[in-house]
């Protein structure tokens, strides 16, 4: 019995780590209708780039993400100004082949840069962390910071999507980019932010994976497909469904470990095609399209 | 100088021709109306005056200065607001929130802000918490004034604003236009009910097929030569 409730409460805290993945996807579909299929490959880049900052400048994880962060806002900032607004429109092919080719791009630069050896954001010991609860259940300090992580993040978005003048932008956008014109908002303007914001919350998520597990440049496109279900699953639009949709997707993973450890990946799979058949608009769906 | 000018404004939408060289003003403290049949070329005439349609080149003046190659964007910081056809509120934004976007390109200095448009429309206020798009199409078309008021426009163009409303109401919306008028922004109705347009306008230009075919003082044209350059029969 108590082995059950530790697999839900350690499922829980690994489904932070899928709310982080899922929240910088949602934000980009929900303001811009533009499907990133780069996303899992660029948590990975972000997770090189702390790397390298760690290494060439010799600070903690901690800081070296610190650092990153505007380094990413910067460079999602462009990425869209420069690339993305131009595939931006009525057909949704352009934004889903352009990329695409973006997610080929940094795995193969990755590899010529880095090697296709695994490497590992080491956090001074303090990976190793944990608090017992009684039971024999212990709680891992860095899961415990990655779920708290992802609530503060889910918070902050959506305290900047319904409490600021840019998220108010980034609303009436999503709504009608035409008339939103009329209000004095640059569309492509407001598009470079909000994926400046993705890529923010990409590099956070970069930095608890790489404490987590192992990364190497090939292993993106799983990330994209955790984020991608836990989106689906949440619903279209709704960051607290992405919150929700993370942590459902965690705890069928781990359930599903506890039961046969091959079914761990299956059993996440399997619950989000439940989800789809029964719901297919996710189960708090905000989005109407 | 006029506030707005255009001269020999043409506009396409591919090979269509839809404006054919249209030659307008208004002038400061002015209410112009455009008045014209359906496809008449009188909102693509809005259109490419607010940079919705781009195009325009050197053709639209504002306040001296040339503004056809400019985005949507910036020409309202320059001053001009739309009250778009069909009102065009966001689902997503509260009433207040629709009033407060509209000063998101445009602080400018003047009389209007979210509480004296809530002085001018007291029942906006009341439901100010409310989707925008819940309201009753009157009530809508308020929040769309008051979005295009709030950025203290010198002028403010207003596409077919009587679409879809009861008289009753259609009436209330038209009896705004001295208050606004009142703190110097001129304004520009396009209108398909003629009698209402004439009413309210100082001048009047009539469109057909993407040409100016009649303008003048409303006192000074009659029915006849009205009927003739709206329906060109």
């Amino acid at each position: 019995m108590l082995s059950w409730i530790d697999a839900i409460l350690q499922g829980t805290l690994l489904g932070g780590l899928y709310a982080l993945f899922a929240a910088g996807l949602s934000l980009m579909f929900g303001i811009m209708r533009l499907v990133n299929l780069a996303h899992g490959d660029l948590i990975i880049f972000a997770a090189f780039i702390i790397l390298f900052i760690m290494d060439s400048l010799g600070l903690n994880v901690f800081f070296a993400t610190a650092v990153a962060l505007p380094i990413m806002f910067t460079v999602g900032y462009l990425l869209q100004k420069q690339l993305l607004n131009q595939t931006l429109g009525k057909d949704i092919l352009p934004p889903l082949l352009v990329t695409f080719g973006i997610s080929i791009i940094i795995q193969n630069g990755l590899l010529e840069t880095f090697t296709a050896d695994s490497q590992r954001l080491q956090a001074f010991g303090i990976e190793t962390i944990s608090f017992p609860i009684g039971g024999g259940i212990a709680i891992g300090l860095l899961p415990a910071m990655t779920f708290a992580t992802a609530v503060l993040a889910i918070v902050g978005l959506n305290w900047m999507m319904y409490r600021t003048e840019v998220g108010r932008a980034f609303r009436a956008t999503s709504d009608d980019p035409s008339t939103a014109q009329l209000m004095g908002i640059d569309n492509n303007r407001v598009f470079a932010i909000a994926t400046g914001i993705s890529f923010v919350v990409i590099t956070i998520s970069a930095l608890y994976f790489g404490n987590r597990a192992q990364f190497d440049p090939t292993i993106g496109a799983f990330r994209l497909l955790y984020a991608f279900e836990a989106v689906i699953i949440g619903g279209l639009g709704s960051l607290w469904g992405t919150l929700a949709g993370g942590i459902i997707l965690g705890v069928a993973q781990t359930i599903g470990a506890k039961v046969n450890p091959e079914w761990q990946i299956l059993s996440g799979h399997i619950v989000f095609l439940i989800v789809l058949v029964l719901r297919p608009r996710g189960l708090f769906p905000r989005a109407v399209d | 100088m006029s506030l707005l000018e255009t001269q020999n404004l043409t506009a396409h939408y591919g090979d269509f021709q839809a404006l054919f060289g249209i030659d307008t003003f208004v002038d400061e403290g002015e209410i112009v109306a455009v008045i014209g049949a359906n496809g008449a070329g009188k909102s693509t005439f809005l259109h490419s005056v607010t940079g919705l349609h781009p195009g325009a080149g050197k053709a639209v003046r504002f306040k001296g200065q040339t503004i056809g190659d400019l985005g949507a964007a910036d020409i309202v910081k320059l001053g001009m607001a739309l009250v778009p056809e069909g009102r065009r509120l966001f689902s997503s934004l509260s009433v207040e929130e629709n009033l407060m976007i509209g000063a998101y390109g445009r602080k400018g200095e003047g009389k209007w802000n979210i509480q004296t448009i809530f002085e001018l429309f007291p029942v906006l206020e009341r439901l100010k918490n409310m989707p925008a798009t819940s309201l009753s199409g009157g009530q809508q078309q308020m929040v769309a004034f008051g979005r295009a008021l709030i950025s203290n426009p010198q002028l403010l163009l207003c596409d077919e604003v009587s679409l879809g409303l009861a008289p009753t109401i259609i009436k209330d919306i038209y009896g705004i236009f001295p208050a606004i008028k009142e703190f110097g922004t001129s304004i520009m109705v396009v209108e398909q009910d003629v009698q209402r347009a004439l009413s309210v306008a100082d001048r009047v230009y009539c469109f057909m097929e993407g040409r100016v075919t009649l303008t003048g003082k409303p006192s000074e044209l009659d029915q006849a030569d009205i009927r003739q350059a709206y329906f060109g029969t």
